[in-house]
């Protein structure tokens, strides 16, 4: 964060330079995310793990569950990178369908939470009293449970497993959506371009998502590659507790939890998933917050 | 003080407690199917499905079945467990008091290292220790509380035999023996409220150190550590308040992962337990006492935040 940084004071610039200079918000926006240092970091970090990700499976050696107790055990070499757990099976091999899990359970949740949690946000900020009232209580009722324990709760109402692990972490990160949206729709909402709209007669929808959605994208947009970071977390935990991604299916939480009481004598089998989740997290981490310098300049005075 | 605030403020908290209990509530009729197959398994007998019925009251309408539970849970009846037909309401009761003392080891952990170092990131920003700590609070935030709980059973219990690697002992029964317990639980989730506390702490003060009283404060000639601390840090305080008291639910959640690793016989124990074992009663319970305990704790922040503006106004 540089909150240090003091940005310019607003000069008026005179038409023609205006024209020369300005290449639009997202543009500018685009300009000063590639030079934030951290963000691009993070950003090369979750385009590896993407990568992995998509062509992984392809590139690797082993078959994620395929055991052989021959190997059992076997430390870091040319033939297995990262070693071997206690069925014989190549760390990195699990590690790289990890990353395909981790990823995907990320970006479903959070499009979960991102699309009912904005839509929610936008209809009570546009409404008044009654809506509102409903929708917000609401949301404060969900943040009134810690993310985990409800995640854990729903799932106990749905079943363990890798999807409705998505569904459950999409569910816990609806209100942070709905809160932010619902204020930036608040600050907005009788700003002269809306009152303009609507004067010339569009209608409720039509000024809700083409007037007011595209000016609050920002710290949506933002929010999304926190939650990632969230997401990825909260993912590895519930696995790690064994109710996300069931075996024989390989997840980075899960592995942490099956080499737990191997990780003295094996520690590759504890060393790479955890520093596999805290890179990816700490990605989204950086991004999140170049996306926010990036798009928000007021937020770092 | 206006009364008119704090009534709002409570019957908010009450408004929120009661959508818990609904949610709370939803949780054995979400199941897909019949809830009692889902708890006594594929191959249970026609009268041990009724008996979960009659048990669960699942057999009513669906709103009297809620007023029902509510009317119940409102006398502390929170049913009993279905594994061990135990009353819930005890075992909440004794499973809180871990989950209390570790949330607030934790939060001491947070704050105790959060302060120190966001102020003096705060003061020099761009020094060496301003560095560092970022780059630690990054990690602090991404790295997996589980895994780290791991690693410092590892290193702390098991290599230097320093510390138990887990368990609990009741503070009136041995305080030494509680001690040594806490430290490692508390350390673990106190390492991730430290992170997000030094962020926030050093961006209050940056924003505070730069106001013009500060200038003031400096040009009478006062110490520079009575304009950070007397001047400076008063008045970051309030949004650090606020900011610790939006913790309270992240930490929760922490603690209910730390729990689990360190067999911390507190309340997010007993709902992974609940949950493994299909024991829904025991399960909602647990989830609700989290629940309401944070709704209240919430609550006391902000009539805090009140009393520490007084500049404040409330509608």
């Amino acid at each position: 964060m540089s909150d240090a940084t003091v940005s310019p004071a607003p000069v008026r610039l005179t038409k023609a330079r205006q024209a020369a200079r300005s290449r639009g918000l997202w543009s500018d926006a685009f300009r000063r995310l590639t030079r934030h240092k951290l963000a691009m970091f993070g950003l090369v970090i979750i385009l590896i793990t993407a990568i992995f990700a998509a062509i992984g499976p392809n590139i690797v050696a082993y078959t994620p569950d395929k055991m052989d107790m021959k190997t059992r055990f076997a430390p870091p070499s040319a033939a297995h990178l990262f070693g071997t757990d206690d069925f014989g099976r190549d760390t990195f091999t699990r590690i790289v369908y990890g990353a395909r899990v981790s990823l995907e359970v990320g970006v479903i949740s959070v499009g979960i939470a991102a699309t009912i949690g904005t839509f929610l946000g936008l209809l009570a900020g546009y409404s008044r009293r009654l809506v509102d009232e409903v929708i917000m209580r609401s949301m404060d009722v969900l943040y009134a449970f810690p993310a985990v324990l409800l995640a854990i709760a729903i799932l106990a109402a749905l079943g363990k497993g890798v999807g409705n692990a998505m569904i459950a972490i999409g569910v816990v990160y609806i209100p942070i959506f709905a809160r932010i949206t619902r204020g930036e729709v608040l600050s907005i909402r009788n700003e002269e371009y809306i009152t303009a709209a609507r004067s010339i007669g569009a209608g409720d929808i039509r000024i809700l998502f083409r007037h007011i959605l595209p000016n609050i994208l920002a710290p949506i947009i933002v929010e999304t590659s926190l939650s990632l970071a969230f997401a990825i977390l909260a993912e590895a935990s519930l696995s790690f507790f064994g109710l996300g991604t069931q075996p024989p299916d390989a997840s980075w939480g899960r592995m942490l939890s099956e080499g737990r009481n191997y990780f003295r004598q094996s520690p590759w089998m504890g060393i790479f998933p955890g520093v596999a989740i805290m890179l990816v997290v700490m990605g989204f981490n950086f991004l999140g917050d170049g996306l926010r310098d990036a798009l928000d300049p007021r937020l770092n005075r | 003080m206006n009364v008119g605030y704090i009534l709002q403020r409570l019957l908010l908290a009450l408004v929120v407690i009661l959508g818990v209990t609904f949610v709370v509530f939803m949780i054995v009729h979400i199941v897909p199917g019949d809830p009692a197959r889902v708890i006594l398994g594929a191959y249970a007998s026609n009268a041990a499905v009724a008996e979960i019925h009659q048990r669960l009251g699942l057999d009513a309408p669906f709103l009297q079945q809620y007023f029902t539970w509510l009317g119940n849970a409102l006398q502390g009846n929170l049913g009993s467990s279905l594994i061990t037909s135990q009353p819930v309401g005890p075992q909440l009761i004794q499973r809180l008091g871990p989950t209390l003392e570790l949330t607030i080891a934790s939060l001491l952990v947070g704050i105790v290292i959060a302060f120190p170092v966001g102020i003096l990131s705060a003061v020099k920003p761009g020094s060496a220790l301003d560095i560092i700590a970022s780059f630690i609070s990054q990690i602090g935030v991404s790295i997996p509380s589980f895994w780290m709980g791991i690693l410092l059973i590892l290193f702390f219990s098991l290599t230097l035999g320093w510390l138990p690697p887990s368990g609990y002992t009741p503070m009136s029964q041995d305080l030494g023996s509680w001690l040594a317990h806490l430290v490692l639980p508390a350390v673990t989730s106190g390492i991730v409220s430290a992170s997000i506390l030094t962020r926030f702490i050093r961006s209050a003060m940056l924003n505070v150190l730069g106001m013009n009283y500060i200038q003031t404060a400096r040009s009478k000639g006062l110490t520079e550590r009575s304009v950070t601390i007397r001047h400076g840090l008063r008045n970051a305080l309030i949004s650090i308040v606020t900011i610790i008291g939006l913790q309270v639910t992240a930490l929760m959640s922490g603690v209910v992962i730390v729990e689990i690793v360190f067999a911390w016989p507190g309340l997010g124990r007993l709902a992974l337990d609940a949950v493994l074992d299909r024991d829904y009663p025991l399960l909602q319970g647990a989830v609700l006492t989290v629940a309401v305990v944070v709704t209240l704790v919430n609550l006391v922040v902000d009539f805090l935040y009140f009393f520490l503006d007084p500049r404040i106004e409330y509608a």
